[in-house]
């Protein structure tokens, strides 16, 4: 009993976390824009802005909610959704954090410990897909329909790379669940140092998945009007640009559990001799956290560091270059696994 | 014919290996937007700070008083002619007895209109007044919801007689008496 009342304060916990991340992302991404751009960015609302999600969140939900005539209402309406609850959806596996302690009873920090949770993770996203796709469909405009047709083909194509690269890390470690994989990793013993090849094939597929620039070509504002939400207005374009947000944010906790050790960090095991467990499970859940953070202002830096690329070069990146890599990562790992194994 | 040095050959070659890497551009790419992070920005915050304006700066018009406080303008219609966007509009009127005080010659403007919204703030009605009535000042044309309150009136052109305006920078730019 006590085990679903925690699974579901879990729940509601992380779901107000992804929001308010996501919320605070969006005010984040104005003001690395503004810093990289030497310029201040938005500082009217509340001190230095903090205020500027809120009344953006306002701004949104305001504003006239337009359905177009021609547009297939039903799925118009499901597209936004089912693009937010998938978002929403994949961060169910991942490891938060060291378990909690209550009563001498262990509880571990993730809402669910499947053990095939990567490949739950892969299933979810490619959902996420069908969000964009139907969303663009029904809008019946050509700017959404193109803009739709490029975030599937795109989202398809990344997914064979990043799913090679994931296998030479699931090579290593002889298991699908994220906690395992996290588990794995103690103090400074991270993928990354196995694994700088995949990381990089990894770290590129993210960025395509989630439709950041350099791959943002199915919601380009100088080619397709807005792409994929041309034809969306008030909170459904407000659930489209939410979930982008969560997208990286949840992307960004799933590269630091696969490459960076999740929510391990030197002298974890050492706090958890002197610390409280509930203690340390919060302050592993920082280092996790932090992580993700910082991945969400490296997808910002490259947003306002790289162009876009033009889609012929995106494809050619993807299927001639990033697959045969990916695939080569498998092989090295295979041959370095023989070679090295314990 | 070369006119500068700073012009680049074209060249189709091939590029390096570490050029198709894109990577180590990248990378310094990255460097260099990460270290504009830590620059000044250049942006000022408007309403609370403003940039300082040129001595010369050509903003909203005032009508001079002379010394004893009476308008300089005789509304000749030297400006209004002069106005390259047709913005001034006056009408013109003669001093009564016991005005003297007010206006400094016979003749007087009893209605001066400007049109901001047509101005275009070139300086032209400043040069040709042979009165000295008219000039441009640093001060800013504010912002309206409402077309009707960008034409304005004496009320708002003429400097107060407790409040004058200094517009000595701005006579020093271009007349040379």
């Amino acid at each position: 009993m006590f085990l679903l009342i925690f699974k579901i304060a879990l729940i509601v916990i992380l779901f107000l976390i992804s929001l308010g991340v996501a919320a605070y992302a969006t005010y984040g991404e104005r003001k690395v824009a503004a810093f990289m751009q030497d310029r201040i960015g938005p500082d009217r609302a509340g001190p230095f802005g903090l205020l500027q999600p809120i009344a953006d969140g306002v701004k949104m939900f305001m504003k006239e909610e337009i359905i177009p005539n021609v547009s297939d209402k039903l799925l118009f309406i499901l597209g936004p959704c089912i693009f937010m609850i998938t978002a929403l959806m994949t961060s169910a596996v991942i490891p938060w954090g060291t378990a909690m302690e209550f009563d001498g009873v262990k509880y571990g920090l993730q809402v669910a410990d499947i053990n095939i949770g990567i490949l739950y993770v892969f299933g979810v996203v490619s959902l996420g897909v069908y969000g964009i796709m139907i969303g663009g469909w029904a809008s019946n405009n050509k700017f959404a329909l193109l803009g739709a047709v490029r975030a599937s083909s795109q989202m398809i194509s990344y997914e064979l790379a990043m799913g090679m690269s994931l296998i030479a890390i699931i090579m290593m470690s002889g298991s699908l669940s994220l906690n395992d994989i996290v588990a794995q990793q103690k103090g400074l013993n991270w993928n990354i140092w196995y694994q700088p090849l995949g990381f990089i094939i990894f770290l590129i597929c993210a960025f395509a998945e989630c439709n950041r620039t350099p791959f943002d070509l199915p919601e380009c504002e100088t080619e397709l009007v807005g792409g994929y939400h041309t034809e969306y207005s008030s909170m459904k374009l407000g659930l489209y640009l939410f979930a982008e947000y969560i997208n990286m944010f949840v992307s960004g906790a799933i590269i630091s559990c696969l490459y960076f050790g999740g929510y391990n960090f030197p002298g974890l095991e050492y706090l958890s001799t002197v610390l409280n467990p509930n203690l340390v499970s919060i302050i592993s859940f920082g280092a996790l956290f932090t992580k993700a953070i910082f991945f969400v202002f490296f997808f910002m830096w490259i947003r306002w560091t790289i162009p876009r690329f033009r889609y012929d070069q995106l494809m050619k990146l993807g299927w001639q270059i990033l697959l045969p890599l990916s695939i080569l990562n498998v092989l090295l790992t295979g041959g370095g696994l023989t070679l090295f194994s314990k | 014919m070369q006119l500068t040095n700073r012009s680049k050959v074209v060249s189709n070659k091939e590029m390096s290996f570490k050029e198709k890497l894109y990577i180590p551009a990248i990378l310094s790419g990255m460097g260099v937007t990460f270290k504009h992070m830590f620059k000044k920005s250049v942006s000022l915050r408007y309403p609370e700070v403003t940039r300082q304006f040129s001595p010369v700066y050509r903003g909203m018009h005032v009508l001079k008083r002379d010394a004893e406080g009476r308008e300089n303008c005789t509304a000749c219609g030297l400006c209004a002619v002069s106005c390259p966007a047709e913005a001034i509009t006056m009408d013109a009127a003669e001093r009564k007895k016991g005005e003297e005080h007010l206006y400094r010659e016979e003749k007087y403007a009893a209605k001066y209109e400007i049109n901001m919204l047509r101005c275009i703030f070139c300086g032209l009605c400043e040069e040709a007044c042979p009165k000295d009535a008219i000039y441009l000042t640093d001060r800013i044309v504010e912002s309206n919801y409402k077309r009707n309150s960008f034409v304005f009136g004496k009320d708002v052109l003429v400097e107060k007689i407790e409040d004058r305006i200094d517009i000595t920078k701005r006579k020093k730019s271009y007349k040379i008496d």
